[in-house]
């Protein structure tokens, strides 16, 4: 099974990042025709039509999130969001540093359908690279009249600042995002309002993730029939896939949604090593819960298969761990995370994330009983639904998994640890297991 | 209000001894006039002066090699804001330094798809290579680069996968000032699926 590649099409050719290159494959044409013969009601209505589903978590229909922005005089504004931190996550780093202006011209095509003058990239710090290239394709854009006053005579506007955030994977959540980018302390928002009606400035505002954007030029040019022809009929379209952990070939593949996921496990991604056998993966980034290999490999990698299966394609990241990989370490990992990037603002996520770091941690020492691990499901499921973002449950849903799933593999754990420090201290040697740092 | 009888038991001691913290003048902080043209000018990219400030402190991150008490008096003198707001940005993200860090700086990431292949010992690797050596090392989460586990940012660059032994060649290239593992930069990676089919 070969990739479909659409986003990533002649991404292997270095000329593309330049607007010269870009438009030698026929890019920015969409734009001119965009601005010079579509109105803002037909791009939208193009978008909506095409069922595109967002492709930074959510899996949300873009044209009708774009279709709640108010209209009238108001200012409104887009953020495209690019701050990719999720663990297993790093899709929109190659769309960016590959295909700079593909984005720009989502961006600029967007901005039409919600009728923003301003739009801005928020783009993580540690994307220095792509945060580069990214500022030298919006200089040629402007230069080029693509982007600024007046874009190709069509009266229009359009600001565009490349924004780097500074390291806090909370920034990704749509509400703190906006709070980082008016300068503040990225903690997220209550909701309702939803950043559509109520966001940048106060005003409405657009926000859909890099690949989301880098579809548009593509729906617009073609229409909605011709992208529905990709994918399935819930996930319309091709998925840049991120394949990570115990395969051979990691990286990212270029697939129509719907595939098998053992085809971009297996042929894509090259399978496990040698000798080695795939247990469980994670199939949307480190939030997604876990699934055995016997659950999901012949799933289709679709949103709805994945949901169905009790899990989620969220950023469409899969992570394997094959047979030498233990759970509980692997849990203790993600609930670190989260622990770490948890902002704090409320209890149930602030001490959920904690408490869950220090059972687990616990548990790899072997200072945990069974019963510990009882507290552990049920500490992740009094977090999930009770968090004012989603990253409280982004740790309880795969941890729950986890313990869930792989309850006899955390048994013996705590038994191998146990045993192991009794060995050590029997002979007076320094316990080594502890895996707090 | 002022001439309100008050409690002595509850106002005395407790009236702060210092004003609330003004926004320093430009002339009191010695601001170099290219670090104030830039951040001018970042200001005058968003509709509201105040979102430019991370991109001030990187201003002044990039000056000071990180965000001293001096360099934030500056920002916060050219943006019209208290040192304190700048200050309580800097703390919240973990690329702003609010204490000094070497020359180079190095992330090894230590999160699931590289502490999978090996991410922890390259960290261990790393702090051993730069013992004495004017570069900083430091644990990081998942840096968006899980294809090419295990890995570190270098000087803001991406490196990987990276072999323990990799380390000390790296630190060693820091220190000659030359440039860093050039057959495992990111950048030059191909697709792994190769060209179009
Ligand atoms: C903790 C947290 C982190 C997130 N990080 C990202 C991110 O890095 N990139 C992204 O596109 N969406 C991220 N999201 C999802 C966004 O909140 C939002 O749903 C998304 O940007 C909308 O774009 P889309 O509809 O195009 O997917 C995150 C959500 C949460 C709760
Ligand atoms: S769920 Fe966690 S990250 Fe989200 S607002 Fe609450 S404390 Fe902050
Ligand atoms: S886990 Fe190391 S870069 Fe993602």
């Amino acid at each position: 099974m070969p990739e479909t590649r659409l986003l990533l099409k002649n991404a292997e050719d270095p000329a593309l990042r330049s607007l010269e290159g870009y438009r030698g494959y026929g890019g920015y044409a969409t734009l001119e025709k965009a601005y010079r013969e579509m109105e803002a009601e037909e791009v939208l209505k193009e978008l909506e039509d095409s069922g595109l589903r967002g492709r930074g978590g959510a899996g949300f229909s873009m044209g009708k999130k774009a279709s709640f922005l108010p209209r009238g005089e108001m200012e409104k504004y887009l953020c495209c969001n690019a701050d990719e931190s999720e663990p297993g996550a790093f899709k929109d780093r190659e769309l960016m540093q590959r295909n700079p202006h593909q984005l720009i011209e989502g961006i600029a095509i967007a901005a039409l359908a919600a009728d923003a003058r301003h739009a801005f990239i928020f783009i993580r710090g540690e994307y220095d690279l792509q945060g580069d290239i990214l500022d030298a394709a919006v200089a040629e854009a402007y230069e080029a009249g693509y982007l600024g006053k007046n874009i190709l005579g069509s009266r229009r506007d359009l600001d565009l600042v490349v924004h780097r955030g500074a390291g806090a994977y909370i920034c990704g959540e749509e509400t703190a995002l906006l709070d980082a980018l008016e300068g503040k302390r990225g903690n997220p928002r209550l909701k309702p309002p939803f950043p559509a009606v109520q966001g940048l400035y106060g005003g409405p505002t657009l926000i859909n993730n890099v690949e989301t954007l880098s579809n548009v030029p593509h729906i617009i040019a073609h229409g909605a029939e011709w992208f529905k022809g990709f994918g399935t009929e819930q996930s319309p379209g091709t998925k840049v896939v991120s394949v990570s952990g115990c395969v051979r070939r990691p990286g990212n593949y270029e697939v129509e949604l719907g595939i098998p996921t053992r085809e971009l496990i297996y042929d894509l991604a090259g399978g496990p090593l040698e000798g080695r056998e795939v247990k469980a993966f994670y199939p949307g980034g480190s939030s997604a819960p876990v699934l055995t290999a016997e659950e999901g490999l012949d799933l289709p990698y679709s949103f709805e298969a994945m949901a169905d299966a009790g899990s989620m394609l969220g950023s469409g990241s899969i992570i394997v761990a094959d047979d030498s990989v233990s759970i509980p370490h692997m849990a203790l990992r993600t609930a670190r995370f989260y622990h770490h990037e948890s902002c704090g603002k409320c209890t149930p996520c602030r001490e959920g994330t904690n408490w869950t770091v220090k059972m687990l941690e616990r548990v790899v020492r072997g200072e945990a009983t069974p019963m510990d691990l009882d507290i552990v499901a049920s500490v992740q499921e009094n977090i999930i639904g009770h968090c004012l973002c989603v990253l409280g449950d982004s740790m309880a849903m795969p941890v729950g998994a986890m313990v869930r799933k792989f309850r006899g593999e955390f048994e013996e754990a705590i038994a191998a640890a146990e045993e192991a420090s009794r060995i050590a201290a029997v002979q007076g040697a320094p316990e080594t297991l502890g895996a707090s740092t | 209000m002022s001439h309100l009888p008050v409690d002595p038991a509850v106002s005395e001691g407790r009236v702060p001894d210092r004003k609330p913290e003004e926004v320093p003048e430009l002339h009191e902080v010695d601001c170099p006039p290219e670090m104030q043209e830039r951040i001018e000018e970042l200001m005058s990219r968003y509709p509201d002066r105040r979102s430019a400030s991370i991109p001030a402190l990187w201003e002044v991150q990039r000056r000071y090699g990180w965000c001293t008490a001096e360099g934030i008096r500056q920002a916060a003198a050219v943006m019209r804001v208290t040192p304190a707001y700048l200050e309580s940005i800097a703390s919240f993200y973990d690329l702003l330094h609010t204490e000094p860090v070497a020359t180079h700086k190095v992330a090894v990431c230590t999160n699931i798809s590289c502490w999978m292949r090996g991410g922890d010992e390259l960290l261990d690797a790393f702090r051993a290579a730069a013992e004495g050596e004017d570069v900083y090392v430091t644990g990081f989460e998942c840096l968006g680069a899980c294809d090419i586990a295990p890995m570190a940012s270098i000087d803001e660059r991406y490196f990987g996968p990276l072999e323990t032994a990799d380390a000390a060649t790296a630190v060693e290239q820091l220190a000659a000032g030359q440039e860093v593992l050039p057959e495992k930069a990111l950048e030059r990676r191909p697709l792994p699926g190769g060209a179009d089919a």
